[in-house]
């Protein structure tokens, strides 16, 4: 892909954030900030590209740090959201 | 370009990852739909990481090394039972402090990636046929490096201060607007220069004084302030992921990138304009850090008067409508269980509870509405600033428990008060207000002097917040 396509994705991207995090309620603001926070560790992605790599030792070790920092937050990120979402219960449930 | 070619399917799962990561923010609009949204969430990371590990197998002499991709399985099982575990104990008042620990790690990975990235610029595809790092990859590089770093250092200072390892408040080094001004034009000069020349000592350079960057910007910025600097390290956070995804050209890391870089933007702006300050104000630091700042502060003598749990419980009980504010300081005393019990009582009374949450309550968005959740409070019977506000003329108790700042009129009234303009709930038109404090002596984050204390229909409770709600519990028991 050509450096334009992917500017062109980065924005439109830019958009749809805007938009989607406005619809947030602000009463789930903080389990918002947990959740983006498990899907920023998509960098995780990187860390395996360099991991994977057997052509420079001092890389994939780099990769393979990244790799457990990145794999705390996702699973502790998501695990916590969920973990948050299920307390917000409404009023007819009981 | 010299990029590895991904097959086509790879490419694919990529693009839904991106858009299952849309529908997990999407889900977030209402508690009904987020646990569905989460569960997007889990599968678009899933996705990608799959499809990463089945496209970049770990080879020796062509044949798969067994061995890389064991230690790879390993440190993703680490890092899985590290965060499973941290999780599952974590109490949700600390929920700040680990928000702000999850960002240092998104940084840290970040530079880690884009380290890598350098040691190996061919294992991402980034290498021009001389030999050379395409002179685009190191520009993405070195601001995806510089970006994670700051994140990085600047969450390491957000924890410390959340965590109560370091002094909330703000804390000033002379000269440090000309100091960070300049080491931030050093940083964006180092990235240009990266271009003409890609040395070792360029790129440790720019990671250096991104972590001095990220350090520097967070120290001046006091406790009251860090609902906006949470928000703006995850923004950060967001911008790092794509600034790694323009290297290496992925759409997954890109479209999180963005969403998470205007979340984190969005929030920060709601959490400025929620107490009437600009970005850039905050950002400066030094809110907080000066006492005598604005009116009222020679007015400590006037009367007020103090009130037991029995008054509190008495004058609940026969009331037909209280407002509930809470504050930090409920979350500090651990308050909101037996405030949810409070609540439940005075329901058997036949009293109509509500809650009200500011939004620059607590230490991140959305604090007080977790905690209160927590308690079990029914997330219907709680309230934003603008969807109560009109309540309270026909309250009949406002009950602050906690909260200080976001009730003080002189918001509305003085304009040489540092909180001038800030959307105060209306607590003076209610009947009574009842104020746990721990002492008359202590005032909010903001330093002012609140004129509710020495209103005629304030009554103050002074004592620690859960043991003031628990002692009116027992009287309303009765």
């Amino acid at each position: 892909m050509d450096f334009i396509s992917i500017l062109s994705i980065f924005v439109m991207a830019c958009f749809v954030g805007y938009y989607v995090v406005w619809s947030v309620t602000p009463a789930l603001h903080t389990p918002l900030m947990a959740v983006t926070n498990a899907i920023s560790s998509v960098i995780i992605v990187g860390a395996l590209v360099a991991s994977a790599a057997t052509t420079s030792a001092a890389s994939s070790w780099l990769g393979l740090a990244a790799v457990v920092m990145a794999s705390i937050n996702i699973f502790g990120g998501f695990a916590v959201t969920a973990r948050m979402l299920a307390m917000y219960k409404s009023k007819k449930k009981g | 370009m010299e990029h590895t070619v991904l097959p086509a399917w790879a490419l694919l799962a990529y693009l839904a990852s991106g858009v299952l990561f849309i529908l997990a923010l999407r889900g977030l609009s209402s508690p009904a739909t987020s646990r569905s949204g989460n569960r997007y969430g889990m599968i678009g990371m899933a996705i990608a990481v799959v499809t990463t590990l089945v496209t970049h197998v770990p080879e020796t002499a062509g044949a798969p090394d067994a061995v890389a991709i064991a230690k790879i399985l390993a440190a993703i099982a680490l890092g899985a039972a590290i965060g499973v575990t941290t999780a599952r104990r974590i109490q949700m008042t600390a929920m700040p402090q680990l928000v702000a620990a999850f960002h240092s790690l998104v940084g840290l990975a970040a530079v880690l990636v884009g380290l890598a990235a350098y040691l190996n610029p061919g294992a991402f595809g980034i290498l021009l046929p001389s030999g050379a790092i395409n002179p685009d990859s190191r520009i993405e590089m070195g601001l995806g490096i510089a970006i994670g770093a700051i994140t990085f250092s600047g969450s390491v200072i957000a924890f410390l201060k959340l965590n109560g390892n370091m002094s909330g408040a703000a804390i000033m080094l002379p000269g440090r607007h000309v100091i960070n001004l300049g080491t931030i034009v050093a940083i964006l000069g180092l990235v240009g220069y990266f271009t003409q020349d890609e040395a070792l000592w360029v790129i440790a350079a720019i990671t250096l004084l991104s972590f001095i960057i990220g350090f520097l910007l967070i120290i001046p910025i006091g406790g009251a302030d860090m609902p906006v600097v949470v928000s703006m390290l995850n923004s950060y956070s967001g911008w790092a992921a794509a600034a790694m995804g323009f290297t290496l050209h992925n759409t997954a890391m890109i479209i999180t990138g963005a969403l998470v870089g205007s979340s984190g933007a969005i929030l920060s702006y709601i959490m400025c304009k929620a107490m009437n300050r600009s970005f850039i104000s905050v950002i400066a630091g030094g809110f907080g850090a000066t006492p005598d700042a604005g009116g009222g502060a020679a007015k400590e003598q006037r009367p007020w008067k103090r009130g037991s749990a029995e008054d509190a419980a008495f004058l609940m009980k026969e009331a037909e409508n209280v407002i509930i504010i809470p504050g930090y300081g409920m979350a500090v005393a651990q308050a909101q269980h037996v405030l949810r019990e409070m609540a439940d009582l005075l329901r058997k009374e036949g009293v109509n509870v509500k809650f009200a949450i500011h939004p620059v309550a607590g230490r991140m968005p959305g604090h007080m509405n977790v905690l209160l959740a927590e308690a079990n409070v029914p997330y219907d019977e709680v309230f934003e600033l603008e969807d109560i506000q009109g309540e309270f003329a026909q309250a009949d108790v406002a009950f602050i428990i906690g909260a200080n700042d976001v009730v003080n009129p002189a918001a509305k009234t003085d304009k040489s008060s540092p909180i001038y303009g800030m959307p105060v709930f209306d607590v003076d038109k209610a009947k009574t207000i009842m104020f746990i404090k721990r002492s008359m002596g202590g005032v909010g984050y903001a330093g002012v002097d609140n004129d509710v204390f020495y209103m005629d229909q304030t009554m103050m409770l002074l004592a620690d917040a859960k043991k003031m709600v628990e002692d009116i519990n027992k009287a309303l028991a009765h």
